[in-house]
């Protein structure tokens, strides 16, 4: 149903975009691989995320992970995975990454038929683990670059790529075309989903809110360091530092200090 | 004569110091030059056959933290991650301040990752490859935790200390180093600039 509409817009969306997202000017790209010009706004944005974090979803995600048994929320987050493959299917054509679309479409397939409707999650016992492609991948696939940091209400980290990307997700899930209200029924497990895994992994996603200094210069450093190993597509516009091969040693034996001269050498 | 024989004692005992202290420097040196793709590989699976011990130990907490603080010393790097995590504020540093950083940090980073450690509970790594980048080696490992798709996790090791340590670790990309150099950079914020406020906070954070 949405095809029709959706071929001509992709056809110019990657043209388009590469207009829209924001770049840093030529040779001002920022050394250490964040481009944040929107930081004031984002930054008002993440204390009102956290203050909802604090009051809504960190009672209600332990609440989930004390209350739920174990092996059920496991379930539903197989579940909701499993609807999320469709997606990451037609994604990966969009990509020509078939390798990728034939992996996923073997997965969907056991785990549709053999693992109950992807309750279980029978392809993982075979080593086929979830191959996860999304829109923004696409995007950077094609060449569209990363655009400005963006943090966005609830949802949290994104760039401006990423931001567009969820959107046309929403847009183009092959679940789409189940009627409603089963469609908006099969939203639901997503939702669980996502709490389970805020209940599960809370010391670590607490000691990330509560516990650093500057939670939004973390979150934001986590998102955009975890989001170009994902997506695996270097973005020239911003500089290789922040891709992680750090040589400390030449760094500090340069104009700053060696540590075992200072540390040792005094004696 | 018997100064000539002085001379030529004094002569000898300093060229037996110097040989001695060369051939203690080659030794030393030697094993350094040569950090190879099994040297780097048998250290991050030493270091991943602790981890695991600790992650399926059921440890207490604070036992949890203790050890991760000895494996911490034991394999990492620590004066090399220290300094960059201190960054540019370490120019300004005293001697005195860099050593007290340097404790608070490991008993820190301890804590920390002890913490996040913690949810891999139930887990273990597994070591895959290793690859030269640059002057050092970059060890993939793959970790496995239940009822989650493996996920990577590298470690960087060079014996630029004189032994083959690791002085950077990526989860997921995440990178150890520059997350570490954000976080600290921001608790010196904080305390308006002012390096032994941080080292306090630092103390009982993590």
């Amino acid at each position: 149903m949405f095809f029709p509409v959706i071929r001509p817009m992709l056809a110019g969306l990657a043209l388009g975009l590469s207009a829209a997202c924001t770049l840093p000017a030529p040779g001002a790209a920022p050394a250490d691989g964040i481009f944040d010009p929107y930081e004031t706004r984002n930054r008002a944005t993440h204390a009102r995320s956290k203050a909802v974090d604090r009051r809504v979803i960190r009672p209600v995600a332990l609440a989930y992970a004390d209350t739920v048994p174990q092996p059920v929320q496991e379930m539903v987050v197989h579940f909701a995975d499993n609807l999320a493959v469709p997606g990451a299917v037609l994604n990966q054509l969009l990509q020509l990454d078939l390798g990728g679309a034939l992996h996923n479409g073997v997965r969907f397939g056991l785990n549709s038929t053999l693992g109950f409707a992807g309750v279980f999650d029978v392809a993982a016992e075979f080593g086929i683990y979830e191959d996860e492609a999304d829109f923004g991948q696409t995007l950077a696939v094609w060449g569209v670059p990363e655009g400005a940091y963006l943090e966005l209400p609830i949802l949290g980290p994104a760039t401006e790529r990423d931001a567009v990307g969820r959107v046309v997700d929403l847009l183009i899930d092959p679940l789409n075309t189940i009627a409603r209200p089963e469609s908006l029924y099969l939203k639901l497990p997503k939702v669980a989903a996502k709490v389970g895994k805020r209940g599960r992994y809370a010391a670590s996603v607490d000691s990330l809110f509560y516990d650093s200094a500057d939670s939004y210069a973390q979150s934001r450093l986590l998102y955009l360091q975890n989001r170009r190993f994902d997506v695996g597509v270097s973005d020239r516009a911003i500089s290789s530092t922040a891709d992680g091969e750090i040589d400390p040693y030449s760094e500090l034996s340069g104009a700053m200090t060696d540590p075992y001269e200072e540390l040792y050498g005094e004696q | 004569m018997k100064s000539y024989t002085e001379n030529s004692d004094m002569f000898r005992r300093h060229f037996l110091t110097r040989a001695a202290a060369g051939v203690t420097a080659s030794v030393f040196a030697l094993p350094a030059l040569a950090l190879t793709t099994g040297r780097a590989r048998s250290l991050v699976d030493q270091l991943v056959a602790d981890i695991n011990r600790a992650l399926s130990s059921g440890l207490a907490p604070g036992a949890m933290h203790a050890e991760f603080e000895r494996i911490f010393r034991r394999y990492a790097d620590v004066p090399t991650i220290a300094a960059y995590a201190l960054g540019v504020d370490g120019r300004r540093a005293s001697a005195a301040q860099k050593r007290a950083f340097q404790e608070a940090f490991i008993g820190y980073i301890a804590r920390k990752y002890g913490t996040r450690f913690r949810d891999f509970a139930g887990g273990r790594i597994e070591v895959d490859e290793v690859r030269q980048v640059k002057s050092f080696y970059e060890v993939s490992c793959t970790a496995h935790l239940p009822g989650e798709a493996p996920f990577a996790v590298d470690f960087m090791v060079s014996d630029n200390a004189g032994r083959d340590l690791f002085f950077n670790m990526k989860i997921e990309g995440v990178n150890l180093l520059l997350t570490e150099r954000t976080e600290i950079g921001a608790m010196i914020d904080r305390r308006g600039g002012n390096l032994d406020g941080m080292i306090q906070d630092l103390r009982s954070s993590g």
